[in-house]
């Protein structure tokens, strides 16, 4: 699904990226730890295409297609997803016109009409139950006033919403209280189907007790420096990170 | 030449045509205003209230007049088929400044009086003598003294102690010429003592001619007396626009004025609040959405004579390449209006490096015990607003008009008409998108104009 080929990226002409190799495939959980600083952002921000920052050297395909030719609206519609370390305030845009904005572009890019108004309004229902979002916040402007829990609720209602093929969860974690944790958890884990795949970016292991990854990679001044199955999170909450940084 | 000369020379010239074709009210003042005109001149930057628009180069121009009053070959009925189906409105017309009738013969409430300026102030002299040109004879602006020599006719309205009148009066002022023109209108509005009523006032241009329109209104509110006024301008980018207007409330009055400037030249709004009596309200609000060269002004001052009035203030602009903007905002709060609320906030974005804003709060505050707060910022849109959106899938262009329609949202909520809410919106959204780049004609009442 995703293919991540030495992968260099710098921000104002400063390397934070040296060299990233990925391979996701369709299913798979991917967690991404590693101390700050390491370049965990930055990977995430690169493959959705934050202007921000500059690829200087290789190659991501994304279900066969350059993912670095695309604008970020064309990544999003071709299904990947970035749940926002701090998703955005948007005062004076109400989550409803956001997502049906969001909903019908996609629509427009796969060649479907615009969702009716009942048909969407009854989408918006559904998927607010299923991540038991708070009626009250679909009704205001995006993540306005909304508490840290709940933007991180609502990313993964947009995320029930859209139906994304990789989502992308960065430090969804951080933020939350245990309660909101599993809820979010719970959404994403409800959410995977055998044909989705996703890469949770965290500093700790606890989000990994509820989003069980299928492989573990440490990153460390923009490389991968170790990857192994989901053994390696304990490790690493036990040891932190300095035995893999020494080992080099 | 001094560019004020010409119209000095014309007055002198035509003294007799001008007063021939207007009202004896309307022609008492005329001689004291030119003689004030003459001594300040046509305002340039060196004025500190001008600061931001010199106005010279807008007079500098040789415009026609149409001191006969007479009024074209043209009835504006056929293009202004009204049709906002759930407004009760009547339409009045002022074609280059010269009022052509209403719609339909209005149904008016016992006493109230709606029509020509220069008609009313002839029928009914000893009643209007004593409120034309009174606030803004005070005031002495030296463009207000220019409308004051120079304009013929124009609208009255006057609405009885206790009317309440609850259709919408709309006012559509079309400018309509073969030759550049200089147009000089004048609106006097009369609401006594608990009188109510709402105002849509639209000014469109007929043609690509280069207008110069002076326009000066005199408001007076008496004791719980209510007005609402909405004020649309969708001219051209040769048109420009004075617009002078002076308000006086007496106690309990409210009093709310928005004003959209969506397409235009220049611009010079200049508006004057006097709050006399305690408990008055006035709400200003107004909403800018310019390109190209266009030049908007709004000036206004809210004066707290007298305890317990409150005054709120909410203006936004949003300007793409070379266009300019100003606020000035002044308050003064006299020594004696204590327990005065008084807010005001002014945010402006800036979609290019060129465009420029210049915002200028200014409050006065003589009593001690008073709440008074201003805001002011000039931004740019949200970048982080904006990725998260791309994000999502909404390409940018479409996020960046989401964003621009938001950040004016809180002015069109302002507007206590549900229907017109609507319609300026889809309006405010064309504009946004660039579907019309000038005067399509009057989307608020259907009407069509600028066939070119």
């Amino acid at each position: 699904m995703l293919e991540i080929k030495d992968l260099h990226a710098s921000i104002n002409g400063k390397e934070i990226l040296k060299g990233i190799n990925l391979n996701v495939r369709p299913g798979e959980v991917h967690a991404i730890m590693g101390p700050n600083g390491a370049g965990k952002s930055t990977m995430s921000n690169v493959l959705v295409g934050h202007p921000k920052y500059e690829v200087t050297k290789g190659t991501v395909t994304f279900n066969g297609k350059d993912l670095l030719e695309m604008a970020p609206e064309t990544r999003s519609h071709e299904g990947l997803f970035l749940s926002f370390q701090y998703p955005v305030e948007i005062p004076g845009v109400s989550m409803v016109n956001f997502m049906r904005a969001a909903m019908n572009e996609r629509r427009k890019y796969q060649g479907l009409e615009p969702l009716k108004a009942g048909e969407f309004l009854k989408l918006m229902r559904e998927k607010r139950a299923f991540v038991e979002m708070d009626s009250k916040l679909v009704n205001r402007a995006v993540n306005e006033g909304f508490s840290g829990g709940e933007k991180k609720r609502n990313e993964i209602f947009q995320m029930a919403m859209l139906e994304p093929k990789l989502s992308i969860l960065d430090e969804t974690d951080s933020g939350l209280d245990i309660d909101a944790l599993r809820i979010v958890a719970d959404g994403v884990n409800k959410l995977k189907t055998p044909d989705t795949s996703t890469i949770v970016i965290t500093h700790y292991q606890r989000l990994l007790d509820y989003i069980k990854p299928d492989v573990i990679h440490v990153l460390y001044d923009g490389r991968i420096v170790k990857s192994a199955g989901p053994e390696l999170a304990l490790e690493l909450e036990e040891k932190g990170y300095d035995w893999i940084t020494k080992e080099k | 030449m001094n560019v004020a000369q010409q119209y000095i020379d014309l007055y002198e010239d035509q003294k007799g045509v001008i007063t021939t074709h207007s009202s004896g009210v309307m022609n008492a003042p005329r001689e004291l205003a030119l003689e004030s005109f003459v001594q300040q001149g046509i305002p340039t930057k060196g004025l500190e209230r001008y600061r931001y628009t010199d106005l010279s180069h807008v007079f500098d121009i040789e415009y026609g007049v149409n001191l006969k009053t007479l009024l074209p070959n043209y009835n504006p009925y056929n293009d202004f088929s009204c049709d906002v189906d759930d407004i009760e409105s009547s339409l009045h017309f002022l074609v280059n400044g010269v009022y052509q009738g209403a719609s339909e013969t209005p149904n008016l409430p016992d006493g109230m009086l709606v029509g020509s300026l220069r008609k009313l102030t002839e029928e009914y002299p000893e009643k209007f003598a004593p409120y034309y040109n009174k606030l803004a004879g005070e005031k002495n602006d030296p463009m207000a003294c220019f409308n004051t020599a120079f304009a013929q006719d124009g609208l009255l309205v006057y609405v009885p102690r206790g009317v309440e009148y609850t259709e919408v009066l709309q006012l559509i002022s079309l400018f309509r010429s073969q030759v550049d023109m200089l147009i000089n209108r004048r609106l006097l509005i009369i609401l006594e003592d608990q009188a109510s009523m709402k105002m849509l006032l639209c000014d469109h241009v007929d043609n690509d001619i280069t207008y110069l329109s002076t326009q000066t209104i005199e408001i007076y509110l008496g004791k719980g007396a209510r007005l609402e006024m909405y004020d649309l301008e969708e001219t051209h980018n040769e048109t420009s626009r004075i617009n002078n207007v002076y308000v006086q409330q007496e106690a309990d009055s409210s009093f709310l004025m928005n004003g959209t400037t969506l397409h235009n030249g220049l611009s010079r709004n200049d508006i004057y609040v006097d709050m006399i009596g305690e408990g008055a309200d006035v709400l200003l609000s107004g909403m800018v959405i310019a390109d190209k060269k266009q030049h908007i002004d709004n000036h206004t001052f809210i004066r707290h004579a007298v305890p317990n009035c409150t005054s709120h203030e909410l203006f936004k602009y949003i300007l793409d390449n070379q266009a300019i903007g100003a606020f000035s905002g002044r308050v003064l709060v006299e020594r004696d209006a204590q327990k005065t609320l008084s807010e005001q906030s002014n945010k402006n974005i800036c979609l290019t490096k060129s465009a420029r804003m210049y915002t200028q709060p200014q409050l006065e505050i003589y009593a001690d015990d008073v709440k008074c707060s201003h805001g002011a910022t000039v931004g740019q849109l949200d970048d982080q607003a904006l990725f998260y959106m791309q994000q999502r899938g909404i390409p940018a262009k479409e996020a960046r008009m989401l964003l621009m329609f938001a950040f004016v949202d809180d002015v069109i909520n302002t507007i206590r008409i549900p229907v017109l809410q609507e319609r300026l919106r889809k309006l405010v959204e064309q504009r946004l998108r660039g579907e019309t780049n000038k005067c399509t004609g009057c989307a608020l009442c259907g009407g069509r104009t600028c066939n070119k």
